[in-house]
């Protein structure tokens, strides 16, 4: 049978998260069908019906779905659920948000961010931050999966000729509405698909400080995070925090100035290709992870390192 | 209003967990246990409310063993009035859970349902949202801040992009992020108050709750391990190496 990745997008432009969830789905036997649930939404169905590997969309246009609440979009996912063995979505806030809120209705249980596909029924998940990887099977007729981004790459974005299927869904359950977003506005790359990541933490002292991991991330064409220590400083805002709770990122290269190196920020970082780390405490446990270590004072190391990369011509703007 | 707080009794966020060596689970014998720090916030911001007078009551829930005794304990010296103890032996999964609460729900009826976003242990992130759908409620997920109003709630969720606002009609389920507060040391008298506060404790079977697993653990295993590399002793080194050795510049 099928399956059927649920997509996350802002009713313009299709989330990439969605295209690490069809590659998960494209694991399983059967067609790769896309849900696309939004309002004045139609760049998007038809977005995903370019995806490599999708056969079908299904299109549900409605205002009740225009901003992705949980509440409406459960049910409408519910009455697709029939036709598919396996319902995923990516681990995002967005997943998170809405597929537990499917499983229960269906009375099955969730996967929680699977990292790795064994067969149609068992799947492997990291549990305590990562620390313990669970290999776990489903005994459920039905399989709702999140899916970590990281460990599955995205599938191209052109390739697919899929048909777009309008459907309609039981709409607004009046139970919730939206209010208002707030939302973090950036010239740099997202930071769960961005290539090179510069992360600052509470050794970073203050929000303007972090103009210096700034000046570095813009050379490398980085995407900036942060420790839960400076983001709870009110540094950077939320969307910034890497780590166990926070997001999950695997770049190429991972920066961490100032950061000590807690089980709960490696939680995040800790399957980056190349790990940098720049403290001044020789001692500090980040360095049992980086492959090239820097004791330094960051406020000494930053600058010159911006200057470097000019210097080395690496810089990108 | 009535406010009911489900909270569950995890291995310690400070302690380094150690796969056990049959594979079959994680170390937990003399392993220090707390209250999930998710659940902390919970019972604070319950509690909160009652102290601003908007919450007349707070009731905290655990399922789990006998010893989970002790995390509705810590919830009872941060502030809640009294607890429910659904005794399970057993290691009961999310789905379980929300079917334990939902029963505990209907014979409490709590204007609001306060759970921590995730469970640090199991990370499943997933209980709230499960409660939320069986009970036919609006759910408003990793919450930084709740205003209460007539008959509905505003909350301020962390999403990945940044903050989104909700308006949700009461009763609802909310889950708490990180930010929502900065829970408090309980105080020696509150510690000694709590040990005479209130605790109902029946199993599973007597709520009648099917907790049966749904979800089979096969193995746990240890992940690859990262090798420390090597320090460099300047700027130009590092970049030098970036560039000509690991090549990601
Ligand atoms: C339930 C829970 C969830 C959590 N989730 C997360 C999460 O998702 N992400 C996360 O990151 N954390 C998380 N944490 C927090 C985590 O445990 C740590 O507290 C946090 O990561 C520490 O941040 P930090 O490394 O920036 O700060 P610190 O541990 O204070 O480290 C600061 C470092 O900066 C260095 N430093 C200071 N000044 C300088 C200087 N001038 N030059 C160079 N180096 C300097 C210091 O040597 C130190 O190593 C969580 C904790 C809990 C309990
Ligand atoms: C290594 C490992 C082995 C396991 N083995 C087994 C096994 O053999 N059999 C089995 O059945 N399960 C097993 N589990 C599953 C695990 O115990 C449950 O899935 C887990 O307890 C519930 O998920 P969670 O706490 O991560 O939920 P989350 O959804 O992350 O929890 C969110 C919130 O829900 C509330 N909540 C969660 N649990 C409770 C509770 N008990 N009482 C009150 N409120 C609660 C809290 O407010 C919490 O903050 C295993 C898990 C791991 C990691």
């Amino acid at each position: 049978m099928a399956s059927l990745v649920v997509a996350e997008h802002d009713n313009i432009e299709l989330k990439r998260a969605t295209l690490h969830a069809v590659t998960a789905a494209s694991q399983f036997e059967g067609e790769v069908h896309i849900l696309v649930a939004g309002a004045d939404s139609a760049a998007v169905a038809a977005a995903a019906a370019q995806v490599a590997g999708v056969t079908k969309v299904l299109h549900a246009d409605d205002p009740a779905y225009g901003h992705g609440l949980a509440e409406n979009l459960a049910p409408l996912i519910v009455g697709l659920a029939e036709g598919y063995d396996h319902l995923l979505a990516c681990a995002t806030t967005f997943g998170k948000n809405t597929m537990p809120r499917v499983a229960a209705l269906l009375d099955v249980a969730q996967i929680s961010e699977i990292s790795a596909i064994v067969s149609a029924d068992t799947f492997v998940r990291p549990t305590y931050a990562g620390n313990a990887m669970a290999t776990v099977k489903s005994n459920d007729a039905r399989k709702v999966i999140t899916v970590r981004a990281t460990a599955f790459d995205a599938a191209a974005e052109e390739g697919g000729s899929a048909a777009v299927e309008a459907i309609d869904g039981p709409g607004d359950q009046g139970l919730s509405r939206f209010e208002r977003h707030e939302l973090s506005v950036s010239e740099r790359p997202e930071l769960t698909s961005a290539d090179i990541v510069v992360s600052g933490g509470r050794g970073m002292q203050s929000g303007e400080n972090f103009s210096l991991v700034e000046a570095v991330a813009d050379r490398l064409g980085a995407a900036v995070g942060a420790s839960r220590a400076a983001v709870d400083a009110g540094y950077v805002p939320n969307d910034y925090q890497v780590g166990q709770t926070g997001k999950v990122v695997a770049p190429n290269l991972y920066v961490a100035v100032g950061i000590s190196g807690a089980i709960q920020h490696l939680a995040g970082m800790k399957d980056s290709k190349v790990i940098v780390a720049i403290n001044k405490d020789e001692e500090a446990p980040i360095f049992q992870i980086a492959d090239y270590g820097l004791v330094a004072d960051l406020f000494k190391a930053l600058p010159e390192l911006a200057e470097e990369l000019d210097k080395q011509n690496i810089s990108k703007n | 209003m009535k406010v009911l707080v489900g909270i569950k009794r995890t291995i310690d966020a400070n302690v380094k967990v150690r796969v056990k060596a049959d594979e079959s689970g994680v170390e937990t014998a003399n392993v220090k246990m707390t209250i999930n720090p998710f659940c902390e916030i919970a019972v604070e911001e319950a509690v909160r409310m009652k102290e601003a007078g908007i919450a007349e009551e707070v009731v905290v829930v655990t399922a789990g063993p006998e010893e989970a005794r002790q995390t509705l304990m810590t919830a009872l010296a941060i502030g809640a009035d009294r607890a429910v103890h659904v005794v399970a032996e057993q290691d009961i999964q999310p789905l379980a859970v929300a079917k334990v609460l939902k029963a505990v729900i209907e014979q409490e009826s709590p204007g609001l349902v306060i759970l921590g976003k995730q469970a640090i242990d199991d990370d499943s992130n997933q209980t709230g949202q499960m409660l939320a759908a069986l009970l036919g409620w609006p759910q408003a997920t990793f919450a930084s801040k709740i205003t209460l109003g007539e008959g509905e709630a505003e909350v301020t969720r962390e999403i990945d992009g940044g903050l989104e606002t909700l308006t949700v009609k009461l009763p609802a389920v909310v889950t708490t992020d990180l930010r929502l507060n900065e829970p408090r040391y309980a105080s020696l008298p509150n510690i000694m108050k709590a040990k005479k506060k209130p605790i109902d404790a029946k199993t599973v079977e007597e709520w009648g709750v099917d907790a049966a697993p749904r979800i089979e653990v096969l193995n746990v295993k240890s992940p690859g391990k990262r090798e420390a590399g090597v320090i460099v002793e300047n700027v130009a080194e590092l970049v030098d190496k970036l560039q000509n050795e690991a090549k990601v510049l």
